[in-house]
């Protein structure tokens, strides 16, 4: 588990990343501290999502689907226990268990270490848990919920643009 | 090389985490219950970093804050530093406390007006860790007497109520969250309804009929009617009103600056208290005396208006 290997499928050959030992743990721990610190004392930054960066990037690095969903199933609901009593468990769970998957399964498939890649992919993660939220929020909360607006579209690109930047950050928590 | 992972696997891993979440998410919703132990694990776990971030973000401010005080100042009266160094510096260090110094003097004053109202201040340390909800972690819990349903205001307004307590931190559900509101009642017009939060910065006044007359930047105040919140705290100030049917569209701009909360105060009782008018609170700081509280002036001034910072 220490080590980098390489996935071989079919003609493509890409690179499973290892991590500094307890990495994923602290960077995980960090962000969710940062999520629900920050916007105390900086409002506007309550748009920017960590968990769900952490989950896209760990997912895309390690690609295993199994290990990223059981990352984002941790994740998200670590996040619903510290969302207070109205965010049900599993909420935001559900949400990145899927992301964490889908984000492991096409890094397993696609070279997803370029800039332009991550940012795109980031984007597009980032209003698939919007549209999970709001399914979830409809169809087993019976609660309603605005599908898409300027705002999330504006989040989405903040997230996307802080998540590739990010990840430069995260590269060299690598083992190589 | 590694054998790639079995597709089937993953996938009958992915069904079983989703399936045992909605059905967590079903349990939740039919016993309304909200899988406590694994929020006090959670809030447990996270409370100490959130407070050593509140004290470390309160210690960077005030460096920040020291540095650029002395940096203007020693551009603007260069020629008077050495002589006026020692001044300039405790001018800067009270530059930097004053923002905290007012805010806990407003609180203290507000305590001082009220001694027949059991209070504790409190501060905030964290925020929901979504958008999904509109909820702050305080640093009081069971040990002081913080319990479920308190209600939580700052002298500027209401806030919301405390939902969930844990023996030194509570978490407290803001006005403006989908399941956060309180009784309100239009200052001028006296007419009732409740105030409810839409997951967005304002909030919505509610069951008002097509045919009341609402004014755009008539205050609200509490009603007392929802047994949370005491009578005449300020709620909030009409922002927008439109017709429907049966009932307005009131939007309201809340009086407490909920998206900024650095200190609170939590009632300490579950019993309808009346609060004192201001000028029953004026006179209780003039005299020295608590004032009686339970007359009512009826004309929408607080006590809580009075001593803003």
């Amino acid at each position: 588990m220490n080590e980098a290997y390489e996935l071989h499928s079919g003609e493509t050959h890409i690179e499973v990343h290892k991590f500094f030992p307890g990495a994923i743990v602290v960077v995980t721990a960090a962000a969710l501290v940062f999520q629900a610190s920050a916007p105390v004392y900086f409002p506007k930054l309550e748009i920017l999502d960590l968990p769900l960066l952490v989950t896209i990037y760990f997912g895309l690095s390690r690609r295993n689907p199994s290990t990223g969903l059981l990352l984002g199933t941790v994740i998200g609901l670590s996040q619903d226990a510290l969302s207070g009593p109205t965010v049900p468990l599993g909420f935001y769970g559900i949400a990145k268990t899927l992301v964490g998957f889908l984000a492991s399964s096409i890094g397993a498939r696609l070279d997803t270490e370029h800039p332009a890649a991550r940012f795109a992919l980031t984007f597009g993660f980032f209003v698939l848990q919007q549209a999970i939220l709001v399914l979830v929020r409809r169809l087993l909360l019976a609660q309603p919920e605005a599908w898409f607006n300027v705002h999330l579209a504006i989040a989405a690109a903040v997230n996307a643009l802080l998540g590739t930047v990010l990840f430069v950050g995260f590269d060299r928590l690598r083992r190589r | 090389m590694v054998a790639i992972p079995s597709k089937h696997k993953s996938l009958a891993l992915l069904g079983g985490v989703l399936l045992a979440q909605v059905l967590l998410l079903a349990v939740q919703i039919k016993r309304d219950s909200r899988g406590r132990l694994i929020r006090v694990w959670a809030v447990t776990a996270a409370s100490p970093f959130e407070r050593s971030g509140a004290w470390g973000i309160g210690k960077v401010r005030g460096v920040w804050t020291h540095y650029f005080a002395l940096q203007s100042t020693s551009r603007e009266n260069e020629a008077l530093r050495i002589e006026n160094d020692a001044l300039k510096l405790t001018i800067a260090q009270l530059q930097s406390r004053a923002a905290e110094a007012d805010r806990l003097a407003a609180l203290l004053n507000f305590k001082r007006q009220h001694e027949n109202v059991p209070m504790v201040g409190a501060r905030v340390i964290a925020a929901s860790a979504g958008t999904a909800s509109r909820t702050i972690e305080i640093d009081r819990g069971e040990r002081d007497g913080v319990y479920r349903n308190m209600a939580v205001i700052t002298p500027d307004g209401a806030v919301g109520k405390v939902i969930e307590t844990f023996r030194d931190n509570a978490q407290v559900l803001l006005l403006t969250d989908r399941d956060g509101g309180a009784g309100a009642m239009l200052v001028d017009s006296r007419i009732q309804g409740p105030v409810g939060g839409t997951g967005e910065p304002t909030l919505m006044m509610k069951y008002i009929p097509t045919e009341e007359e609402v004014k755009v930047g008539e205050k609200l105040v509490t009603s007392g009617m929802d047994k949370i919140f005491p009578r005449d705290i300020p709620v909030g100030t009409v922002m927008e009103v439109k017709a429907g049917t049966p009932f307005k569209l009131i939007r309201v701009q809340p009086a407490a600056k909920l998206d900024r909360l650095e200190t609170v105060i939590v009632l300490l009782t579950q019993t309808p208290v009346e609060f004192k008018t201001e000028a029953e609170a004026q006179g209780t700081q003039t005299n020295g005396q608590p004032g009686e509280s339970g007359a009512r002036n009826g004309s929408g001034t607080t006590p809580a208006a009075a001593v803003k910072p």
